[in-house]
C-alpha cells in the first residue's frame, strides 16, 4: 500500500469540496471508491469505524474526512484533508454570500436552488445504502441499521440515543 | 416579519462574540449541528430571524461543501469581512477537529480490541441507518415531480449501483437537473398568470 502525498492529497480533497452538493455526506460514496475500491488505502472495517467515530463526536459531518485523512497520513494528513475540504468550498461561499441576495427574485436562483434537491438527496441516500453495505457485513447489524432508520426517521429524539443503543449491544457482543 | 414577533431587536455581534458564538455551536453538534446553530444564532442570540436563518441555510445547501461551514463563512463574511469569515470558520472547526483527532489516536491504540471494534461495528451500522433517514426527511421536504424523481433515482442508481465518479454524474445530472426545475418553475409562474391554478 502506498499512501499518497500531502500535497496530492490537499488537491484531491480540494476537488471533493467543490464536488460536495448538498454537504459532507454527498461525497461519502465518492471518498468510499477512492479510499476503499480503487487504491484500496484502507478496509471497509476502518473506514466504518472512522464513520462510527466521526459520527458519535461533535461536530460537522466533515470531520469524518478529518479521520479519514488521519488514516492516510496521521495528524498532517487530517489538516491537509480538512483544509482541503474546507478552503475552496469557503473561498466560494464568501464570494456567493456577497452577491446571492441581489438574484433573490431570479428565477435561476430557484431553479438552481429546487434543481439540487434531488441531486442531494439521491446522493444522501445512496451514501446511507452504501454505508449500510460497507457496516452490515451480516443480518445483526443490518437490523441495527435498519432499527435505527426507522427509528430516526419517526422520532424526533435525538440521534445520539440509537447510536448509544447500538453501542450497548455492539459491546454485549450482541451484534457480532 | 415571522410570526414569533419579538425579533425586531437583531443585534450585530462582535469579533470575539462571533468566533466564540461558533465555537460553542461546533462543540455543540451532537447528533446533527443545524438544530444547535438554529437555536444560537435565532433564539439565543437574536444575531438573526427566523426567516434570515432559513434563507441562509438554503444558501448553505446550494454551495459546495460543508453546510454549515458555508453559513458560517457567509454570516462572518456579512459582519465582519475577510476577517469575520476566517474568525467564524476556525471557531466551528477547532474543538470538533481537536476531540476527532484525540478519539482517532485513542482508536489508534485500541484498534486490535474485539471489544471495541464491536461497539464501533454497532455504532457504525446505526449511524448508517441515520445517514438513510436523513435522505427519506430530505426527501419528504423536496418538491416531488416526475422530473425531479427521475433526477433523485438516477442519481441513486449512478452513486450506489453503478459506483460511477461523482464528477461524471454532477455533471451530466446537474444540469439537466436544474433545466428540468428551470422549466417547470416557468410553466408554474406561466400558469399563474393565466390565473389558472398551477
Amino acid at each position: 500500500m502506498t499512501t499518497p502525498s500531502l500535497t496530492a492529497l490537499f488537491f484531491r480533497f480540494c476537488l471533493f469540496s467543490l464536488m460536495a452538493v448538498g454537504g459532507a455526506t454527498a461525497l461519502i460514496p465518492e471518498m468510499h471508491r477512492q479510499v476503499v475500491d480503487l487504491h484500496g488505502w484502507m478496509g471497509n472495517a476502518d473506514f466504518a469505524a472512522l464513520f462510527a467515530i466521526a459520527q458519535a463526536a461533535p461536530g460537522p459531518n466533515v470531520i469524518f474526512v478529518s479521520l479519514i485523512g488521519w488514516k492516510l497520513a496521521g495528524i498532517p494528513g487530517a489538516l491537509v484533508c480538512t483544509l482541503g475540504m474546507c478552503l475552496p468550498a469557503a473561498g466560494l461561499a464568501f464570494a456567493v454570500g456577497r452577491i446571492w441576495d441581489r438574484f433573490q427574485h431570479s428565477p435561476w436562483r430557484r431553479a438552481i436552488e429546487q434543481g439540487l434537491a434531488p441531486l442531494t438527496v439521491g446522493l444522501v441516500l445512496g451514501s446511507g445504502c452504501l454505508l449500510v453495505k460497507a457496516t452490515s457485513p451480516h443480518w445483526q447489524l443490518g437490523l441495527a441499521a435498519a432499527a435505527s432508520t426507522v427509528l430516526s426517521f419517526c422520532s424526533g429524539r435525538n440521534p445520539l440515543w440509537w447510536l448509544a443503543g447500538a453501542a450497548l449491544l455492539g459491546g454485549f457482543g450482541l451484534l457480532a | 416579519m415571522t410570526p414569533s414577533g419579538a425579533l425586531q431587536s437583531l443585534s450585530t455581534p462582535t469579533q470575539s462574540e462571533l468566533l466564540l458564538g461558533f465555537f460553542r455551536i461546533g462543540l455543540s453538534g451532537f447528533g446533527g449541528v443545524m438544530p444547535h446553530a438554529r437555536l444560537l444564532l435565532v433564539d439565543d442570540r437574536r444575531w438573526l430571524t427566523d426567516q434570515q436563518f432559513t434563507e441562509l441555510l438554503g444558501l448553505g445547501q446550494v454551495l459546495p461543501g460543508p453546510n454549515v461551514l458555508n453559513m458560517a463563512v457567509v454570516l462572518g463574511a456579512r459582519w465582519h469581512g475577510r476577517r469575520g469569515s476566517l474568525l467564524a470558520g476556525l471557531g466551528l472547526m477547532a474543538a470538533p477537529l481537536v476531540i476527532v483527532l484525540g478519539l482517532a489516536s485513542l482508536y489508534g491504540r485500541f484498534a486490535h480490541s474485539d471489544r471495541l471494534a464491536q461497539v464501533l461495528a454497532g455504532v457504525a451500522a446505526a449511524a448508517a441507518g441515520l445517514v438513510l433517514a436523513t435522505g427519506g426527511r430530505l426527501a419528504t421536504k423536496m418538491e416531488r415531480d416526475a422530473g425531479s424523481m427521475g433526477v433523485l433515482l438516477a442519481t441513486f442508481l449512478a452513486v450506489f449501483w453503478l459506483r460511477l465518479p461523482l464528477l461524471s454524474i454532477l455533471a451530466v445530472l446537474g444540469p439537466v437537473s436544474i433545466g428540468l426545475a428551470w422549466f417547470s418553475l416557468r410553466r408554474e409562474r406561466l400558469g399563474e398568470q393565466e390565473g389558472r391554478p398551477s
